[in-house]
Parts: structure tokens; sequence; C-alpha cells
């Protein structure tokens, strides 16, 4: 297969892995020896800055999703790529703004912690740990099949070998180092991608004397990208002149068809950023509200600093590399920024091409292993202080059985982690991410919203909005556009196989007709590959859904045309937690108000970290 | 501090802290709904008003791109507007957090 490294120079690719991953585990060297209690491991004894936890928020966000996938959907799409990265940002407006403090003023370790301050605890820790699980794994999945494919896209090592080489060291990361090698591991990752990024965006954009119409003007007037349009807009595009089609790609609407489905994902990035465990638990590493703030201050101005870096990197990957070739290498267009740095060093065959590709690759790269290992902590800590000590041993054990059963967790969460990355091979995996965001804001965000700042919320409340947020956000996108329908996928692949042989007869006689002008015979020819290797892989689809007609639950065809269940679940989990909590009687919750609101809002009695 | 100690439901209803939470609780979600409308006028915007969107100018550069580009300064803005602010509310914080253990003590 094609692998974006050129052959000649996979030494210098491994070299430069091996370089950031032996930072790392200095890190993680440095870190285990101030990993002993359970703040160590779970909240890096709230001894974070709010300038180092941002940067840390800054690397569990930008996941490789961000970082690849947006600059990406930019070279391949053009606005609608831009737009997209809107939403991840605006994300932290919420979390700023009602969440970040009032939860270092009340949580610990989890975000149970916060719902357990008045609810029962047992139950909701219950609920929440599942759910906590529930979203990490779902985002964790899609972390894990794109990192193994992103590394045998680049360099060719196995799918297989990379999902564990992943796990490994993100194991190494989490067992030995806890939240403080986490958080470092994430600091270290967060400056490289900004650094790789600032590099590259300088490089092409000096091009044009940082001009920002002069860099935009040229990407209009840029023969690859109006190419890119024609073919995307087909009939609709051939009135257009050229520079009208190259314009055509800084307007909206090349991506996103559908207006409901792209509020329904924004309601879902706004809303379920503030309710990721992962997330909200980076609020507990720092000591203080006024902490928690700068660190979100920081993110913000890091998170969106980088997209608006994006923008370049998109298009210069467009005009430089040119989306033909980076769809060859990947479908998604999560190789533009990588090939972007190859051509940015003199291109494929020279060193320094390949010396900048193998950088961005070894940061992307770290970037899946360190928001992996966010995910599996996450994840872990549910498991051991939320169901292990707080619910079986009813909040009854030392700090060093808590580390340990944290640390045994970890090992759990991870070596399932391994094992589900392995199993969801060539899955499409993409629409996970979306779904975490999806239960994040329809379950998580209702119920942590509401125990915070409506009075007469109660267990019954949350134990309904987690239920029902949960359910409806999955049960959605079960019966969505995004399941694989087999009826519609081989009625499709028997109209290209239909075709196929006139298709392949017209470019054969084209090829022939052509003898003289070169150019246009290797074009045809080009063109005749295509054609075969498309029929050739419609042929293999019909083949492996021969047997199958529905969808995992048994549908032909989609229930409706949503992608993003947001907009529905979203005020099905607020409407849950109204009613049980209406329907339920909780004295408990009701006593605890002023105490909760009183801290949430004063900081007073804050859980001393001990040490 | 023993926080077991304190009054809550006396700190809750002293008049200082009924005023942070009056000011805190105005200009927050005001804030988060400012936010908010904004953010989704970019979705809707760019779904119904295409042609607005497409309106160049300056050089290349469309209304569109400027509103996406304005996203981010306004968030930026925001951050920067809250963070002035919340050094009020911590002002107010502290002096209700010096009193705390005095409030509401039955003598």
């Amino acid at each position: 297969m094609t692998t974006a490294v050129n052959p000649q120079y996979m030494w210098l690719t491994f070299a430069v892995f091996a370089a950031i991953i032996s930072l790392t585990m200095f890190i993680t060297y440095r870190a285990a020896k101030r990993t002993k209690t359970t703040a160590d491991f779970y909240a890096a004894g709230g001894g974070m800055s709010g300038l180092q936890n941002g940067w840390a928020i800054a690397g569990d966000y930008l996941s490789a999703a961000s970082f690849l996938g947006i600059a990406g959907l930019i070279s391949l799409y053009g606005y609608d790529g831009f737009m997209y990265s809107v939403g991840w940002l605006v994300a932290y407006i919420t979390v700023l703004l009602v969440i970040a403090e009032p939860c270092r003023n009340i949580g610990k370790y989890t975000m149970a912690d916060i719902l357990a301050f008045r609810n029962n605890p047992k139950t909701v820790r219950t609920f929440m740990a599942l759910s906590t699980i529930t979203v990490s794994t779902f985002y964790l999945t899609a972390q894990m099949v794109g990192g193994g494919v992103l590394v045998k896209t680049l360099i060719g090592i196995d799918y297989e070998i990379s999902v564990i080489v992943v796990g490994v060291l993100m194991l190494t990361y989490v067992v030995f180092g806890g939240m403080v090698a986490t958080s470092y591991v994430q600091i270290v990752k967060a400056i490289l991608l900004v650094i790789a990024s600032l590099v590259m965006v300088a490089l092409v954009w000096s091009q044009y004397g940082f001009s920002l119409p002069g860099f935009l003007g040229a990407a209009v007037n840029d023969p690859n990208i109006q190419a890119r349009v024609a073919s995307m807009l087909g009939d609709a595009g051939k009135n257009l002149s050229a520079t009208e089609l190259g314009q055509r790609f800084l307007e909206p609407g090349l991506l996103f068809k559908n207006p409901i489905d792209q509020i329904s994902l924004g309601m879902a990035l706004v809303l379920g950023t503030a309710g990721l465990p992962h997330i909200l638990m980076r609020f507990f590493t720092v000591p203080t509200a006024q902490a928690a703030r700068k660190s979100v201050i920081w993110a913000m101005a890091i998170i969106g600093g980088f997209y608006v870096l994006t923008l370049f990197l998109g298009l210069g990957a467009a005009m430089k590399v040119g989306p033909i070739n980076i769809t060859l290498i990947d479908k998604g267009g999560n190789m533009a920024a990588p090939l972007l740095a190859q051509y940015l060093g003199g291109g494929a065959s020279s060193m320094l091409g390949n010396l900048m590709l193998a950088f961005v690759a070894a940061v992307a790269f770290a970037t899946i292993v360190a928001v992996v290992a966010g995910l599996v902590l996450a994840a872990a800590s549910a498991m051991s202080h939320d169901l292990w000590v707080g619910v079986v041993k009813g909040d009854k054990a030392t700090s060093d059985e808590e580390v340990r059963a944290a640390r045994i967790c970890s090992v759990i969460v991870g070596i399932l982690a391994i094992v589900i990355g392995i199993l969801a091979q060539g899955q499409n995996v993409a629409h996970l991410v979306a779904l975490a965001f999806a239960v994040a804001a329809s379950a998580n965000l209702p119920v942590v919203l509401l125990t915070l700042y409506w009075k007469r919320c109660n267990t019954g409340g949350v134990v309904a909005g987690l239920i029902v947020g949960t359910i409806a956000a999955i049960g959605l996108v079960l019966v969505s556009p995004n399941m694989t329908y087999p009826k519609a996928l081989k009625a499709a692949a028997q109209k290209v196989v239909d075709a196929g042989p006139t298709k392949i007869a017209k470019l054969q006689e084209e090829v022939a007709s052509t003898a003289q002008d070169p150019a246009a015979k290797a074009k045809a020819e080009k063109a005749l590959d295509a054609t075969r290797k498309e029929v050739a892989a419609n042929e293999a689809t019909l083949k492996k859904y021969a047997n199958e007609d529905t969808s995992l639950v048994g549908l032909e065809k989609p229930l409706f045309d949503l992608r993003n269940p947001g907009i529905i679940s979203i005020p099905l989990g607020f409407i849950a937690v109204f009613l049980g909590s209406l329907l339920y009687r909780d004295r408990r919750a009701e006593d605890m108000w002023d105490e909760l609101y009183v801290r949430s809002n004063t900081g007073l009695g804050r859980a001393a970290i001990s040490h | 501090m023993v926080a077991s100690t304190l009054n809550w439901s006396a700190i809750d209803s002293d008049p200082r802290f009924k005023e942070l939470h009056r000011r805190k609780t105005r200009f927050l979600w005001s804030l988060m709904a400012f936010s908010i409308v904004f953010y989704f006028a970019l979705p809707i915007g760019a779904a119904y008003l295409t042609d607005l969107f497409k309106v160049k100018v300056w050089g290349v550069i469309n209304l569109g791109l400027v509103f996406a580009l304005l996203e981010f300064v306004v968030a930026w803005a925001i951050a920067f507007v809250y963070a002035r602010k919340a050094n009020a509310f911590d002002a107010m914080a502290e002096e209700i957090n010096r009193d705390a253990h005095s409030i509401g003590v039955r003598r």
C-alpha cells in the first residue's frame, strides 16, 4: 500500500518517534515518583497552575480528529470545514461560565463527586460511573481505530501492532504516573502541536507576504481547488468560470446539506464538552476556582488560535498538495496536514520534507496516546473511586488501597481499549466521537447543571436524566443514517458495477484514440485505472453484504435523516431530570442545597488537598 | 477552616450572598444566552442566508468568512469580559468567606 512517508526515509521517522516517546517516558518516570496518594493519582495533587492546566486541556481536546480531521475537512470542503471548527471553541464558553468553577468548588476527583454531594451517593455514583465509562469508551474507540489507521497510513506498520503500541504506551503513562504524567504528556504534546502548526503556517503563508487577501486570493485562483469544486458541484458548476469555482470554495454549502443536522451537532458540541468526564476531571487538578477559570481562558486562547491556524493548513494543503493527492492516501482528508509538512520541507523525495512529515506524524501519534491516556484515566477513576470505593466499599478505603484499585482499573480499561480497538478495525467509527458528545450533552450535562443550579433537583431526577439522555442519544443514532444499511449500499454498488463495462470500454477507446498526445493518454489511462478500481471495490461491497439486508437493529433504511441526535436527545435529557426530580421526594437533596450553593459560589470549605 | 461548623442556610440568606447570587446569575446567564444566539447564527446564516454570506467585502474575503472569524474574536471577548467581571465576584465572595464563621451563629 501507499504510505505517506517515503520508504527511503523510514529510519528518520522512527528516530523522531523514538525521541518523542523517550521524552514522554522521562516525564512518566519523574511523575511516578510524585504519585503516591489518591489526590496525586486522580488529580495531580491539585498542584497544577492555571496556565499548565490550560495547556493540558488543549492537549486533551485537540485530538487527532480535530488536528488532522479539521485541517482535512478544510482542504477538501473549504468554508464548511472552517465553520465546523467554530463549535469546538464556542463549547468552552459553557465550560467557562457555568461549569468549571462550581465543579472545582464542589468536586474532588470525579464527575460523580459533584452529584454525590447532595443526592444519594451510592445511587448517583453507580449511574454516573456507568455513563462516564460509556462516554469514554465511545470516544476511546474512535481514537484507537483512528490511531491504528493513522500509523498504518503514515509508516505502514500493521494496524494491530499500532493499536497495541498506543495501548501499552498510554497504560505506562497512566498506571505509573497517574494524572501527573498524563497532564505533562498532554502539555508537551500540545506545545509540540502548536509549534509544528506555527512553523507550517509561517512557511506556507510567507509565500503570500503574510497577506490574508493575498493568501485567500491565491486559493481562489488555484487550479487544484477549482478542479475540486468542479467535481463536487457536477452539473451545477458547468456554467461557472474558473475564478467563480475557486470562490465557491470560500462559500458555505459544499459539505453540509442539512442545516438541522448542523444545529443538532452544534448543540451537542456546545453542551457536550462541558459534560465530558475527561475534560471535567481536569478542573480537579488546580487548587482554586480562580485557577480553574484561568485554565479555561488559556485553553480557549490555545484551542481557538489553533483552529485559526488550521484554516491556513487546510487551504495550504489544498493548494500545495491538492485535494486529489490528499484523498488518494486517505479518503477523509486526514493526511492533509502531514502531506503539507512534507511538501513544505521540500517534497516527498527530500530529506527535510520527510523530517517534517515525520515530526508532524510523531506529534499526531503523541496526540492519540495522550488523549487516550486522559480517557482511560477518566473511565478508570469512575470504576475505582465511584464504583469500587464509593459503592462497594462504602467509602472505606485507605489511600494506598484506592491507588492500587485505580491502577488495576486502569489496566482493565486499557486492555479493554486495545481489544475494542482491534475488534473495531475497518468499522466506520467517525461518528462515535459525535455520539460521545451527544451522550455527554444529553445525560451528563443536564444532571450536573441542574444539580448545581436547581434547588428541586434530586436523586430521582439525576437517575432519570442519565438513563433517558443516554438511551435517547444512542437509540437515535442506531436508527440514523450513521449506521450501515446493506440494502441501500448494495443498490448503489450494483449501479456502479452495471455501468462499469460501458464506462471501461469508453475509456479504453479514449486511450487508443489519444495515442499521439502523451498527456491526454496518461490522463485517460489514469481514469481507466480509477474506474477499474472503483468497480472492483463495489463488487467487493456486493460480496461483503451478500447475505445481509438490514442494519444492526434490523432496519432497511434509516427512520429519519438526522445524523446528530442532540436536537432531540438533549431536550429529552433535561425533561427527564425535571420530571424525575418533581416525582421523587429526597429530603437530603433539599437539605444540602444551601450548603452546595454557598460552596459552589464562594469556594468555602473546599476539600483541602492532602499529600 | 472546618466546614461543618458553618451555618450554611444563614450564609445563604445573608444579604451579601444574596447580592452576589443576584449579580452573578444575571451576568452569567445573559452572557451565556448571548453566546449561544451568536454561535447558532453562523450555521443558520450559512444555511438560509447563503447569498448574504457570499457578498465580498475585502478582495476575495466574503461576509461568511468575516463572520466565522468574528466567532473566534467574540468567543475570546466573552472570556475576557467574564475574567474581568469575575474579579469583582471574587472580592465579594472573599468578604463573605472572611466573616463566614460569624454569620448565623446563635449567641
